[in-house]
């Protein structure tokens, strides 16, 4: 049979495309390719996993059935070796080829390994995949110290199941703060004070130089030496410090690839038929109004229906996605989205209590931005005015008040959003 | 599909909304058990917004296109094929709160003592949702789009 519609990458782009295919062509068959083994799975909920508190059914973003559900071919486990874009076929490794009329990049991203010596030692890990976090279990047995390298989101996520297992946790961050590239200073401090309130030794400022070994053991991981010269025993070392879009099958192929790879409003690549989303590709990110990487899950899987929406004929527009991240670790609440540390011309407004912060910023009356912590309820609704686009000067005071909702946006807006009760429903 | 229909300019701030969704989803189902005993205390999916003279009773719009569902990093929430009610499977929620930050109407409500959100699932058990059916003045009503009450 000749699968109609290719899709590499078996997560949430992948998944996005299926299904929005699905909705337009019921027959058209599909085929969706991985060279992780797993049924899809939430890539976030490694660290669940990793505390222990989700096996591998818990942690299933469909249900078992679903390929079965939609007339889906997975071929899991299988790695796609190269792409012959003239003759339309994937390689899959092992050689076998796949022709495609419709193909879709959804490979993700890969983890930054920096060139530390030593980084080859057993107990150096990587935190991206339901494998990795399984190789790591066997690792954590003897309740080992852990050297997390890197204070972004993921080494937040992994730190936060490790705190869970009882384990003590040094965290690394080269920049002078945690979290730098999603939130701006008050908002990392709050969170440095929570990691240390939850027992992380956190180490800001400084690079790991060196990955020593065990004495009697070279081979295994024993410790770490910092830029200054201190030296921290460890028994796990992780290198969390961001990913790279997946791009090696577009290496010197007709697909252009900026970053990651480029894509037009219609998530289609440069190559006719050929089409790229979430973490391997640059969509479009409405704050900046441009192509850019924003590697978060529900781009990627919007991202992907929209993709899917057009390989099956069904012309949609990708509206935009941009970073926006949500937060709970260490029973703290916080999310941002969009430009957290404003360029010129920016107005900010802010406003602060004890454990409370809220920031939004503005550009020409339009949100671009915004942290809420604390408490979070509401920033749906300040999110949702800066995807819309709409111009928030009447009430943009109200944007950090506490009490700050929907009574603050004007009626009629309030109530189209609403769908409130046409005219002709009032008895 | 039915929706709840809100008639902001005839709510009268009394919440018993409120009441009553909390105690429909509550284990006992009794007003006095729900709110004495049951700990937790639930939260209710439909919030009351107030400023002035104005008076918003706030709940799942059960959009069409349910930016939460899109933005779910479980698969916890997802729109009914049949009833296209948006629901959550408590099971899947992990209490990450990337659906709050996406829904535009501030709908959900995280509950971090059970580490779930709560939101409106339109009392899928019930002929007509608890809310609508103890509002006095029929500032929640549940009807098809463009159909009188
Ligand atoms: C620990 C952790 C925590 C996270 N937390 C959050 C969070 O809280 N919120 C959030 O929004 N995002 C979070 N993310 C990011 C989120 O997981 C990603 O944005 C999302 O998974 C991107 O989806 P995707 O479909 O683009 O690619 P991926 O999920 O990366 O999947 C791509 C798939 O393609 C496969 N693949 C690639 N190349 C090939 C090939 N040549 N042959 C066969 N298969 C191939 C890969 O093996 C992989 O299975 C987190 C990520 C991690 C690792
Ligand atoms: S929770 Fe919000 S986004 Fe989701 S369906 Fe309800 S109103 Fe729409
Ligand atoms: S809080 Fe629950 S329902 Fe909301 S996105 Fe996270 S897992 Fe999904």
């Amino acid at each position: 049979m000749v699968p109609k519609y290719v899709i590499v990458g078996n997560s949430a782009g992948g998944i996005g495309a299926a299904e929005a295919i699905r909705e337009v062509d019921s027959e058209g068959s599909i085929c969706i390719i991985s060279d992780e083994p797993f049924p899809v799975y939430s890539r976030p909920l490694i660290s669940e996993f990793l505390a222990g508190e989700r096996t591998l059914d818990g942690m299933l973003y469909r249900p078992r059935d679903f390929y079965q559900q939609n007339a889906i071919e997975a071929l899991l486990g299988q790695k796609v070796a190269g792409i012959d874009f003239p003759g339309a076929r994937v390689v899959l490794e092992g050689s076998e080829s796949l022709p495609w009329e419709r193909l879709l990049l959804a490979t993700g991203g890969t983890p930054i390994v920096p060139n530390i010596a030593g980084r080859d030692k057993e107990g150096v890990f990587t935190f991206t995949t339901l494998e990795d976090a399984r190789r790591m279990e066997r690792f954590l047995e003897g309740k080992p110290r852990v050297v997390v390298i890197g204070g972004g989101l993921i080494g937040m996520s992994l730190a936060s199941a490790l705190v869970k297992r009882g384990v003590g946790v040094v965290m690394v961050e080269l920049l002078d703060r945690v979290l730098g590239a999603v939130l701006d200073e008050p908002a990392s401090r709050l969170v440095e004070g929570v990691l240390r309130e939850a027992g992380i030794e956190l180490i800001t400022g400084q690079a790991v130089r060196e990955i020593t070994g065990k004495s009697f053991e070279e081979g295994r991981v024993g410790g770490v030496v910092l830029q200054d010269g201190r030296q921290l025993s460890c028994g796990l070392v992780v290198i969390a410090i961001g990913g790279a879009p997946r791009t090696e099958l577009v290496k010197n192929s007709p697909v252009k690839v900026n970053r990651g790879i480029v894509v037009d409003r219609h998530m289609a690549t440069s190559y006719p038929h050929v089409y790229a989303c979430g973490d391997v590709a640059e969509g479009y990110d409405f704050v900046y109004g441009t192509g850019r990487l924003t590697p978060i899950w529900p781009n990627a899987y919007l991202g992907g229906r929209i993709a899917g929406y057009n390989m099956a004929g069904k012309q949609t527009l990708y509206p935009g996605g941009t970073a926006a991240n949500s937060f709970k670790y260490f029973g703290y609440p916080l999310v941002s989205a969009g430009m957290v540390n404003p360029q010129d011309g920016c107005e900010v407004l802010v406003s602060r209590q004890d454990r409370s912060y809220r920031k939004v910023v503005l550009k020409d009356d339009h949100i671009v931005g915004l942290v809420f912590a604390g408490d979070i309820q509401q920033a749906g609704v300040a999110f949702g005015l800066m995807r819309e686009g709409v111009n928030v000067r009447p009430f943009k005071d109200a944007l950090v008040r506490d009490d700050f909702g929907l009574t603050f946006i004007p009626q009629g807006l309030r109530r189209a959003g609403l769908g409130v009760s046409p005219r002709e429903m009032v008895p | 599909m039915k929706r709840v229909h809100i008639r902001e300019e005839v709510c009268v701030t009394c919440r018993r909304c409120e009441v009553y969704c909390t105690v429909e989803h509550s284990l006992s189902r009794d007003i006095i058990k729900a709110y004495k005993k049951e700990r937790p205390r639930l939260l209710a999916r439909v919030r009351v917004q107030e400023r002035g003279a104005l008076s918003v009773p706030v709940l799942c719009r059960h959009c069409d296109e349910p930016s939460c569902v899109f933005a779910c990093l479980t698969g916890a929430l997802r729109k009914d094929p049949e009833t296209g009610a948006v629901v959550l499977n408590r099971e899947k929620c992990v209490g990450c709160w990337t659906c709050v930050l996406f829904c535009p109407h501030g709908a959900i409500t995280p509950d971090p003592q059970r580490h779930i959100i709560a939101k409106c699932d339109l009392c899928s058990h019930l002929p007509v949702p608890a809310c609508v059916a103890n509002c006095p003045n029929e500032a929640l009503i549940f009807a098809e789009e463009g159909v009188g009450a």
